[in-house]
């Protein structure tokens, strides 16, 4: 059985173009960047090849792109330097669905002597800007809000938040690893500070991230050590993922209208088809403007985990907001904050496309989810409720 | 991914007794849809009073619907009596085990076995009784109290895993803690407090904590810390060396350092950083 892949926002496959590019840096060219001999300058400079194709891809300059472990790394980064760097100040503003590296570490602060806002959003997982213009103070490090949201695929209005803080004078920084790739950004453009990346999620391997700091940014390194990234992050350089990612960077750009033509077209069919033969569901972020592959929906009365392990049996790969499936045992905190209630919020199924997925795939998945809907409603005590309302339990 | 038996795989791909017995003679009806799962189970009885037929729906995750389709296999035929002994790890050894985090579910069954039992007894609907320790989920303390007792539960989080307790906000921690404590015979180690301390006990036991306990932490990263003045129950600190000038840490030493000193000296004592 083919494998069905619509879990575009959780990893991506590495391109082939990506792969190529990195083996060379394993078997060959295999020197340290900061070696004296040729052998290992010649890495260095692919490197700085890599930060200019990932500055070209943000509208930045290559200074201005530090490479990371990860996203979680940059997120993590941005908001100990703003911390750092504005010793005084003792607030910090971000959103109620930020991506558990940003929440979780928000949460840590709280307990340390930070103050905490969180910015609500509404019903279409829009964000309250009018809630976080309020907050914004003397006392205020760092907004960090992010572009997109990896579970709803909602898009934050960055541009105008961004300028909002700036005024103020305020550190913004933005967890951009959804968006990135899939939505067009100009930072030379944009007053953002920092933004964080991943390159897992833009067909790049796992274990490499991007920091952008604007220059003029003050900055505090968060892994002390060597001279590397110009001090700004310790740690002998991952050259093979760096290269990868530059080559990722560049297939992103130009993607990107594909993205939003091609891949945007699939979202759409199926989210319409889904709609239309499956009743009692509910997309949620409808009303907003979203990213163009990534598409959750609710089915009422139903688990969110059963949905997606009937899908494994047929090889779909898509993840759910749904408690059970997290380990946790509350349905996902974006779909709370949003206020999807709890009838659909246990039934969410994220499906994320990517450029490689294909029409004949959203045929097999829009031909698949109404049985496996009716399968686990007709076991559920909820939907049989709801279908004959003249059900008397009271007998 | 979860972890599954095979056998959990093949109860929820293929649930037996899917449905509501119409005439039924006892149902239990337990959980609900804000708590993420929830079963209605259906039984009829034979002229012998054994269970002849069982039927269930359940909402809820692939582990629950297995725990279901598995309680109607494994009543059917019993009397009432042996019915009721069924333990909710009776019904997650029969799949074969269930993940640590799903007991919940085997615990779902039992409660609704009892329910539908009870139901036909005609005993009365149990109001709930105790006190309700966790707001999220709706659990009270009896309930945590027997499942403490029957699964000789040890944890927090155990107790998360079998009963939903504590596995909302979080805020009912301790007195979930509480409760595994006055159970167990061992009560966790409470540190040790004179009752009443002169000032200068109080000042000589900070001392000697700080000397003790906390500066050789601090001296591993570069840092140190000297004792400044002691005020009722403020105590103020300098911080020096590596600590000094790394404000990002500094929150959370003042945390490190009073969590200490409680634990040693005084469970109220305040710690307040004076800058040089």
């Amino acid at each position: 059985m083919t494998l069905v892949y619509l879990d575009n926002n959780a990893t991506t496959r590495v391109a082939r173009e990506v792969l190529d590019a990195m083996l060379p840096y394993f078997s060959d060219h295999y020197g340290n960047p900061s070696s004296m001999h040729t052998f290992g300058g010649r890495v260095g400079r692919e490197i700085e090849t890599a930060r200019e194709r990932v500055a070209n891809l943000l509208g930045a300059t290559p200074r201005e792109i530090i490479f990371t472990s990860c996203g979680t790394e940059s997120d993590n980064t941005a908001i100990w330097s703003a911390l750092r760097s504005n010793p005084g100040k003792k607030h910090v503003i971000t959103s109620r669905v930020e991506h558990p590296a940003i929440k979780n570490l928000c949460e840590h602060l709280s307990k340390n002597g930070y103050r905490v806002s969180y910015v609500p959003v509404d019903q279409n997982g829009e964000l309250d800007i009018e809630f976080l213009k309020d907050q914004l103070s003397d006392d205020t490090a760092l907004v960090s809000i992010m572009w997109a949201n990896n579970e709803t695929g909602v898009i934050f209005p960055v541009e105008e938040i961004a300028e909002l803080v700036k005024k103020k004078g305020i550190v913004f920084h933005t967890d951009a690893v959804q968006a990135v790739g899939k939505i067009p950004m100009d930072l030379s453009r944009i007053p953002v500070d920092m933004l964080s990346l991943s390159g897992h999620k833009i067909h790049a391997p796992k274990g490499i991230g991007v920091l952008y700091v604007r220059k003029g940014t003050k900055f505090s390194p968060f892994l002390i050590g060597g001279h590397q990234e110009k001090g700004r992050r310790g740690g002998t350089e991952n050259a093979a993922s760096m290269v990868g990612l530059g080559i990722a960077a560049d297939l992103a750009r130009d993607h990107l209208k594909e993205m939003n033509t091609t891949v945007k077209r699939l979202r759409d069919k199926l989210e319409e088809a889904l709609v239309r033969q499956i009743p009692n569901t509910l997309v949620n972020g409808k009303g907003a403007n979203r990213l163009p592959n990534t598409l959750s929906i609710d089915f009422e009365f139903i688990e969110g985990e059963s949905i997606l392990l009937m899908l494994n049996e047929l090889n779909i790969c898509a993840s759910s907001g749904s408690a059970c499936t997290s380990g946790s045992l509350e349905p996902s905190h974006v779909l709370r904050a949003m206020g999807v209630p709890f009838t659909a919020a246990h039934g969410s199924i994220r499906f994320s496309l990517s450029t490689r997925t294909t029409e004949d795939e959203i045929n097999f998945v829009i031909e698949k989810m109404p049985p496996i809907i009716d399968r686990l409603r007709a076991l559920s005590p909820f939907w049989n409720q709801t279908r004959d309302p003249s059900h008397d339990l009271s007998r | 991914m979860w972890e599954y038996t095979e056998k959990v795989k093949d109860h929820f791909l293929n649930p037996r007794n899917v449905g509501v017995i119409v005439d039924y003679d006892g149902i239990g009806e337990v959980g609900s849809l804000a708590c993420g799962d929830a079963l209605k189970l259906t039984f009829k009885l034979d002229q012998n009073h054994k269970i002849n037929d069982a039927k269930f729906q359940t909402f809820g995750c692939a582990s629950a619907i297995a725990s279901s389709s598995a309680l109607t296999e494994m009543i059917k035929g019993l009397s009432l009596e042996d019915a009721e002994k069924i333990t909710n790890e009776d019904i997650a050894d029969y799949l074969g085990g269930l993940p640590n985090e799903k007991m919940h579910c085997s615990v779902m069954g039992k409660d609704a076995l009892h329910k539908a039992i009870s139901h036909y007894r005609g005993e009365p609907e149990k109001q709930t009784e105790g006190r309700i320790v966790c707001e999220c989920f709706g659990v009270t303390d009896l309930e945590i109290k027997q499942a403490v007792l029957e699964n000789h539960l040890t944890t927090v989080e155990e107790v998360t895993n079998y009963t939903k307790a504590g596995g909302g906000c979080g805020n009912c921690h301790e007195k979930i803690q509480d409760i595994i404590d006055s159970i167990s015979h061992t009560p966790s180690l409470v540190p040790i407090q004179p009752v009443i301390m002169t000032n200068l006990q109080k000042i000589r036991m900070i001392e000697e904590t700080l000397e003790r306990e906390i500066k050789p932490a601090l001296k591993k990263d570069g840092g140190d810390i000297e004792l400044v003045d002691v005020d009722k129950n403020t105590v103020y600190v300098k911080l020096k060396g590596n600590c000094a000038s790394c404000s990002a840490s500094q929150v959370t030493l003042k945390h490190y350092v009073e969590t200490k000193l409680r634990e040693f000296v005084k469970n109220d004592l305040v710690v307040e950083e004076v800058k040089s």
